[in-house]
């Protein structure tokens, strides 16, 4: 026995070491971890009725989807295979890329159903990579809104400046190639007026682009790229720049060009003048032109319903699948006879 | 001090018989080695200045344990944390952001592997400061040093050197490793506490060489000088061989003359000795293993699941940059809108293999969400709120001591919840080191009526399964059980004396003087008084007297002794004086006794006597030893009490307790003189033999014995020890002791805390101790190679399932069997044996058994100790924990946990281990699924942009998505989350398998993880781009964007992440549910206030949700199905796993849920006693083994009564 064991043994009893409850922990639930807590269990009940439940809400929105979808009427045609001349892309490209050549063309829409109005109408590219990295990064939007950075174009490469060194505003890829095709539509003799105003967003107009900022040394490069924009004209007005800024996420993607606020009637004849300047002969890009009413979930699409309607399917069949798994091979809750000791119990 | 200076007097040598005669060594003769460490140090001693230059320049006596210095730090500590793969990916990440390769801004790649890694190496460097202020602290302790001309002075230990004589005085340590020159006492004896050292707190005796003696103040030193050549550093504690030039002549150096570093000078008042090794060559030091940085299992495997996801990473990466290279060459010349004739290396289509390995450097930062960067801070946080978790559980904290559980290191919390083989050391971690006298038995009458510590528990334990279902059967067994202890567990115990637990009226107040017997109770009381080497210290507060003694319970028969009115109080050098006190009426006797021998204990004998001669000149030779030595020795008539004190003795060591019988016998004058001659024949033989030539006369004497009864001390065990290793043993733990203690020693605390029963099987390997063979070696290893192959034999043979086996080991025979071609069949055995005991264990031994465990079985190890010799083990171990009681730190600071309390392990372990185990595992397995759900839509947008390398995402939702928006959650998860409350794991200690079973990060499940993320990825990116396709999606007739479509399929991420996380808990409070959902607030508001800034800096997003995204009703309706969609397979899984294959907490859940536990007590209790592993050891296995044995006897019984019916 050591000094301070025996030190003690003397008959007076150990003395308890003093105690030092400044170290003591404070208790609280919290630190015991013992807060009140829901511990939710899932039982074939929940289960069952969670799908269920998944299944009465999904299979509604999909057909309400669906019905949207369909109540959408669109018309889409395209015209980039009609409207050129030559057989091979090299000729197509020469054509469309020859200045003095027409560019105009003109087709025919029928109505397929009434369509009430607005009619948006919208261009669509295919096989254009609106997302490619080179492309998305190449503009500034700096310059866009503030006409005092009008020189700043850091990021527009290669599309900076003129060959001689000015600043072109606005800068980039981007809006060098914006997109120049025009359409003017017709019935008859009436001419259909598409209304350009208000097809970007409100935002970009009002504080992206700026009002008092205007385009400069634009298309003034040895190459040209897409439309021309008119210099007097604030880029905030400028709404197919804008509308053509904001870069598509596929490759296949369309933008409005306008809106007819007018009705057609089912059977009408939409004559359509194009002038074919846009080139995607070079990457083989089709070209089409779209007229689409809208409904609560916008445009045309039948993937969000069927979508809906699988979910919602498919958590039907597993809320039966479940119930008739349930009752077949049953499995009492809390039933202790399914703890590991006792289903095998040598196996420890 | 007065006492002091009386023993002065005293030469202790004398009163030894066995006291050493140093034979001196011929100038010509060179000690003899076998093996061990070269032998080439010279030390001068008093000439330190001869050790400043080489070749004597030794190491000095600085130490440090530090990792890191202030200039090596930064390099250093950087190196760490980039050995983490991931963080070296993250650097060059980081680095080639500033390059236009990177898709991202270098912020967003800077600014987290800044954090990370500055989290990190600011904690390295705390820990490390606290670890220099330790070493600054011992390096700056002062000692006594001689100056020259007989001065001394004050020196810090920091500039000791070689060869210095220093002055250590009463309860110092020794600043290094000192050869002994003398001490205040005359005969150059010291006591010396080595509890730093092996664990031991009993005082060893350390004696100079006689030539030295004369060296006893400091005037002496003036001149003195002496050579030692002596071994070169080493670990070795228990050798040392050299020898001691001085005055021309060369005496041999032993380890008794050894004072270790670390060990603290005891009970005398000086001693001068000379350093021989200093600082980091000293033997403590030498022990020392570098601090290992440990990390836990499943960390490991998380680098490996990183390794997957790297190849992963550059999978799809070479993938990208493939197809990027061949869209590149074939397709973008005709891209005009990119202008391609005016681009750079890039996107060169005419270099376009260039480009593709460019954009392999893009595509591996872009995807580099794959890998979480965050996980290790993450993980680090977690960890750090587990460990304060840890540090608070006030159901860990120790009143007595103020200590509370403490994580020292928080990376192996998880570690916790998976160990499998605990190596404990013995004294101070399983029992206090305070031996009780608690029963006796003379002339064949049991006496104490207190029950031990292991009765109460075991009657306790099996009151409990009494009231439960087989109430009926048990309960015929307790009565039985009961007659013969009297349980007393509703009066707990009060020891008012340290060391003495007895109670029994019938001895007490001298009231023995009237049991029938009291002739030979007087004896058994002289023998306890009279029959050890203590020495008694009055103290001088209470009046009486504490002991000195060699051991603990040699002080508790003392202290036994002086309550029974036998008060040893004095020794001298022949005699030892005796206050009797017959009754409480009577007055105090003093009476003389005469030692005339002393036959001392060792482990060999297991016996120690005295002879000494009373008042009345008879002679007695009184005799105190191990049950089967005396037994052997009793004389015909000596045998009165045998089988009543063998009963006893079985009984006694089935409550736990240690043992002795004591015996005497009568000498005739005559008969002693013949003996004492031969005998001091024998002890003056100079030659090898000499030891054997007394130990044979000894024998000679110490026959015929009468045995007059037994004692029974009670090595205290730590409080709740034995529950808790019955608890850790039914979870399925395994128990290792590893003690530098005795044999008898260790295998009585087995018995303590049931890690032995009655009627297990032990196995002792031992060596034959013969130096004299040539290849001494080679025969102890093929004898050991036999005892183990014999040994496994046997257990291989047992039929019985009961069986359990022991093995028992001693530190001689562990140097053979840890040798690297036994080893593996030493583990081979001992990890079919329910129960290992090491004994006389060295420090470094520890460690190395340690390992052999970790790295034998692969399993988890945790060792637990609480001295400085448990410092190997502890780091060696998977996890250390140092208990922080009264003894010095050394051991906590190793340690990774400490408690202050052995009993803590349970807590610690079956709840905060099996916690932290289930957190952390899920959340890794999350963190991955999280990113690679996200990672991966990166990937999938990639092949529609060309691989360009375009994220759909603003830079700044990547940046969020693992910062902030997803981590919280995760985070919760990591803290917050249990299965099972904390009283149902303690009640079902099975459940703790799952983490030694490893059954949630094994790689079925990791891999299930990554297959979810890889669906949900898939679900994620097609239903948001089919259902954002080019038509106008709103009734506006806008066209989705770049940023739409990113923004609604990163609100879908988010969404389904954060339901995936709720699916997961299983446990809410407010805060998960603040956390999880609170996330997903984040992000919209996010998108509010990101949509509200400059669009120059949002861009796209300028107000996306209020704007363009809030009022689509599609944006909504992609979020609930994307949601719904990737979370229906794993709500389906875990339905259907719940369903079918439910797991113990499942269904232990529901018994909660459904409250069956208090509807259906019966069964609840069945339950907890089933989920019990089968044990062979702790208490259950001790009660169980003992309810069989009834059984069998009851069996027995029932049967001779029907066939006596019969007859």
């Amino acid at each position: 026995m050591n000094n301070s064991a025996a030190s003690t043994s003397s008959g007076s009893g150990d003395v308890p070491a003093p105690r030092r409850n400044s170290n003591r922990p404070k208790y609280s639930r919290f630190t015991q971890q013992e807060l009140p807590a829901c511990k939710p269990i899932l039982t074939p009940r929940w289960v069952i009725t969670v799908f269920t439940l998944i299944g009465v809400i999904f299979v509604p929105i999909g057909v309400a989807a669906l019905m949207a979808s369909n109540k959408v009427v669109e018309i889409v045609y395209r015209y980039d295979a009609v409207c050129i001349h030559g057989n091979t892309k090299d000729e197509k490209v020469a054509y469309i890329q020859n200045a003095n050549t027409s560019k105009t063309c003109i087709i025919t829409l029928t109505v397929p159903k009434d369509m009430d109005q607005p009619i948006y109408v919208y261009y669509q590219l295919d096989n254009f990579y609106q997302n490619h990295r080179r492309y998305v990064k190449s503009r500034n939007d700096a310059q866009l809104k503030d006409s005092d950075k009008a020189n700043d174009t850091s990021g527009c490469d290669p599309e900076k400046t003129t060959p001689d060194g000015s600043p072109i505003l606005p800068c980039g890829l981007i809006a060098w190639s914006l997109f120049n095709d025009t359409y003017s539509f017709s019935i008859g003799n009436q001419n259909l007026t598409v209304n350009k105003v208000g097809i970007s967003w409100k935002s970009d107009r009002d504080h992206k682009f700026g009002d008092n900022v205007f385009p400069r040394n634009f298309q003034n490069g040895t190459m040209k790229g897409g439309a021309s924009l008119n210099e007097s004209i604030p880029l905030s007005q400028q709404e197919d720049l804008i509308v053509w800024m904001r870069t598509a996420a596929l490759p296949t993607f369309r933008k409005p060009y306008g809106k007819i606020e007018q009705n057609l009637r089912v059977n009408e004849t939409i004559t359509v003048i194009i002038q074919n300047y846009y080139n995607t002969y070079s990457f083989s890009g089709k070209k089409k032109l779209v007229l689409s009413t809208s409904s609560w979930l916008g445009g045309k699409n039948d993937f969000t319903g069927i979508a809906y309607l699988t979910i919602g399917g498919l958590c039907f069949f597993l809320a039966t699948a479940f119930t008739v798994v349930y009752l077949v091979k049953p499995r009492k809750l809390g039933d202790p006879s399914y703890l590991s000791w006792n289903r095998n119990p040598s196996g420890h | 001090m007065p006492g002091g200076r009386r023993r002065d007097r005293l030469r202790w040598s004398k009163i030894y018989t066995f006291a050493r005669f140093w034979p001196t060594v011929g100038d010509d003769e060179q000690p003899s080695f076998h093996g061990g460490p070269s032998y080439s140090r010279t030390v001068h001693c008093n000439q330190p200045q001869l050790h400043r230059k080489k070749p004597f320049k030794y190491s000095s006596n600085y130490i440090t344990t530090t990792k890191y210095n202030v200039i090596t730090f930064l390099p250093k500590a950087l190196f760490e944390q980039f050995r983490r793969v991931a963080n070296i990916y993250f650097l060059l990440a980081a680095a080639l952001s500033l390059t236009p390769v990177s898709p991202f801004t270098p912020v967003s790649m800077i600014a987290p592997l800044a954090f990370v890694v500055g989290l990190s190496m600011a904690k390295e460097a705390l820990e490390d400061w606290r670890r220099f202020m330790q070493d600054m602290k011992v390096n700056m302790r002062k000692v006594n040093v001689h100056k020259g001309e007989g001065q001394f002075d004050h020196k810090q230990w920091q500039n000791i050197r070689v060869g210095d004589v220093v002055k250590v005085e009463k309860d110092q340590f020794f600043p290094a490793d000192l050869l002994l020159l003398s001490s205040s006492y005359e005969d150059g004896i010291c006591y010396v506490e080595t509890m730093n050292l092996d664990g031991e707190t009993n005082l060893k005796v350390k004696r100079s060489l006689e030539v030295t003696l004369a060296l006893d103040d400091d005037e002496a030193f003036r001149d003195f000088t002496a050579t030692i050549r002596c071994e070169d550093p080493n670990p070795n504690l228990y050798t040392f061989v050299g020898n001691f030039d001085y005055e021309r002549q060369i005496f041999a150096l032993e380890p008794n003359h050894i004072l270790l570093r670390d060990s603290k000078l005891r009970n005398t008042n000086y001693v001068y000795g000379v350093v021989i090794f200093a600082g980091h060559d000293s033997k403590v030091m030498q022990n020392a293993t570098k601090s290992p940085s440990k990390r836990s299992r499943i960390e490991k495997k998380m680098d490996r699941i990183i390794y997957v996801l790297f190849t992963l990473l550059v999978l799809i990466s070479v993938i990208s940059s493939i197809g990027f290279a061949i869209i590149t060459k074939n397709k973008m010349p005709n891209w005009w809108y990119l202008q391609p004739d005016q681009t750079t290396s890039l996107y060169d289509p005419d270099r376009a293999a260039l480009s593709g390995f460019l954009h392999l450097v893009t595509a591996l930062i872009l995807y580099g969400y794959l890998i979480p960067i965050s996980l290790y801070v993450s993980i680090e946080v977690v960890k750090v709120l587990q460990a304060t978790f840890i540090n608070g559980d006030i159901l860990m904290y120790d009143e007595d001591t103020g200590n509370h559980a403490q994580a020292r290191t928080s990376n192996l919390n998880e570690e916790l919840g998976q160990v499998d083989t605990i190596l404990s050391d013995k004294t101070g971690t399983l029992t206090c080191n305070q031996m009780d006298f608690l029963k006796c038995s003379i002339a064949g009458v049991s006496y104490g009526v207190r029950s031990s510590e292991v009765e109460i528990a075991a009657s306790k334990h099996m009151e409990s399964e009494a009231t439960g279902d087989d109430a009926g059967v048990y309960g015929s067994y307790e009565v039985e059980l009961d007659h013969e202890i009297d349980f007393k567990s509703d009066n707990p115990r009060k020891p008012t004396i340290k060391g003495f637990s007895f109670e029994d009226d019938r001895l007490m107040h001298g009231n023995w003087a009237k049991e029938p017997t009291a002739d030979t109770i007087l004896l058994f009381f002289r023998i306890l008084a009279l029959c050890h080497s203590a020495i008694p210290e009055p103290d001088e507060k209470t009046g009486g007297f504490t002991y000195e003694a060699e051991s603990p319970d040699e002080a508790a028969f003392l202290v036994a002794a002086r309550e029974f009115g036998f008060e040893f109080c004095k020794r001298t050098q022949s005699s030892v004086f005796i206050r009797e006190k017959y009754s409480s009426s009577e007055d105090l006797i003093e009476r003389e006794f005469k030692i005339l021998n002393l036959l001392e204990f060792n482990s060999k004998r297991k016996r120690m006597s005295v002879i000494v001669r009373d008042a009345s000149g008879k002679i007695f030779l009184l005799c105190k030893g191990a049950d089967s030595i005396i037994f052997d020795r009793l004389a015909k008539n000596g045998r009165m009490y045998e089988s009543e004190t063998n009963k006893h003795l079985t009984e006694y060591g089935e409550a736990g307790l240690r043992t002795l019988a004591l015996a005497y016998r009568v000498l005739d004058e005559s008969e002693y003189s013949d003996w004492n001659a031969e005998f001091l024949k024998a002890k003056t033989t100079i030659g090898p033999d000499r030891e054997a030539q007394v130990e044979r006369i000894s024998d000679l004497m110490e026959r015929d014995l009468i045995l007059v009864g037994a004692t029974a001390v009670e090595d205290k065990l730590q409080k709740g020890v034995p529950q808790c290793i019955d608890k850790l043993a039914q979870a399925g733990l395994k128990i290792w002791v590893l003690t530098g203690d005795k044999i008898e020693t260790a295998i009585n605390i087995g018995f303590a805390c049931s890690l032995l029963r009655q009627g297990m099987k032990q196995i002792c390997l031992s060596t034959i101790n013969n130096v004299v063979a040539q290849d001494a070696n080679k025969a102890a290893k093929e004898s050991l190679l036999m005892q183990i192959t014999n040994a496994s034999q046997m257990i291989n043979l047992e039929k019985d399932p009961y069986e359990a086996f022991a093995l028992i080991i001693d530190g001689k025979t562990l140097t053979y069997v840890l040798e690297d071609d036994m080893k593996n069949h030493f583990l081979n055995l001992a990890v079919n044996c329910a129960s290992v005991i090491c004994c006389r264990v060295s420090p470094k031994q520890k460690a190395l058994v340690t390992r052999l465990v970790k790295e034998g079985t692969g399993k988890v190890t945790l060792a637990i100790g609480d001295g400085a010799n448990d410092v190997g083990m502890i780091q060696e171990a998977d996890i250390g924990v140092g208990i922080s009681g009264v003894e010095g730190m050394q051991a906590v600071m190793a340690s990774d946990f400490s408690i202050s309390q052995f009993r803590f392990l349970e807590r610690l372990l079956v709840v905060h281990g099996h916690w932290c185990y289930k957190r952390i595992a899920l959340m890794i397995c999350y963190f991955f699924y999280k990113n690679i759900a996200f990672g991966l839509t990166i990937f999938f947008f990639e092949a529609y942009t060309g691989f360009s390398g375009q994220s759909v995402y603003d830079d700044w939702y990547m940046l969020l998505f693992n910062v902030v928006l997803t981590s919280l959650p995760v985070i919760t998860l990591g803290v917050f989350e249990q299965d099972v409350s904390s009283e149902v794991c303690l009640q079902f200690p099975a459940l703790y398998q799952q983490g030694q079973r490893n059954l949630f990060f094994d790689w079925y499940r990791i891999i299930g993880w990554m297959f979810n993320g890889l669906y949900t990825s898939i679900a994620i990116y097609f239903l948001s781009i089919g259902m954002l396709y080019h038509q106008a999606f709103r009734s506006g007739g806008q066209t989705a964007d770049m940023a739409v479509v990113g923004t609604t399929m990163f609100t879908s991420i988010i969404w389904t992440v954060n339901v995936q996380i709720a699916l997961i808990m299983n446990h809410f409070t407010w805060i998960q549910h603040l956390f999880v959902w609170g996330s997903v607030a984040t992000w919209y508001l996010f998108l509010v206030a990101y949509g509200m800034s400059s669009p120059t800096i949002s861009g796209n997003a300028y107000q996306i949700l209020l704007e363009a995204l809030g009022p689509a009703p599609i944006f909504w309706i992609a979020t609930i199905i994307v949601t719904a969609a990737c979370n229906i397979p794993y709500l389906t899984h875990k339905a259907f796993q719940r369903a079918f294959n439910p797991q113990d907490q499942h269904v232990i859940q529901e018994i909660k849920y459904y409250k069956k536990d208090i509807e259906d007590a019966h069964m609840w209790k069945r339950e907890k006693s089933k989920a019990r592993q089968k044990t062979k050891i702790g208490f259950t296995a001790r009660v169980d083994a003992k309810i069989r044995q009834l059984r069998e006897r009851l069996n027995k019984r029932a049967l001779s009564t029907s066939q006596s019916l019969e007859e």
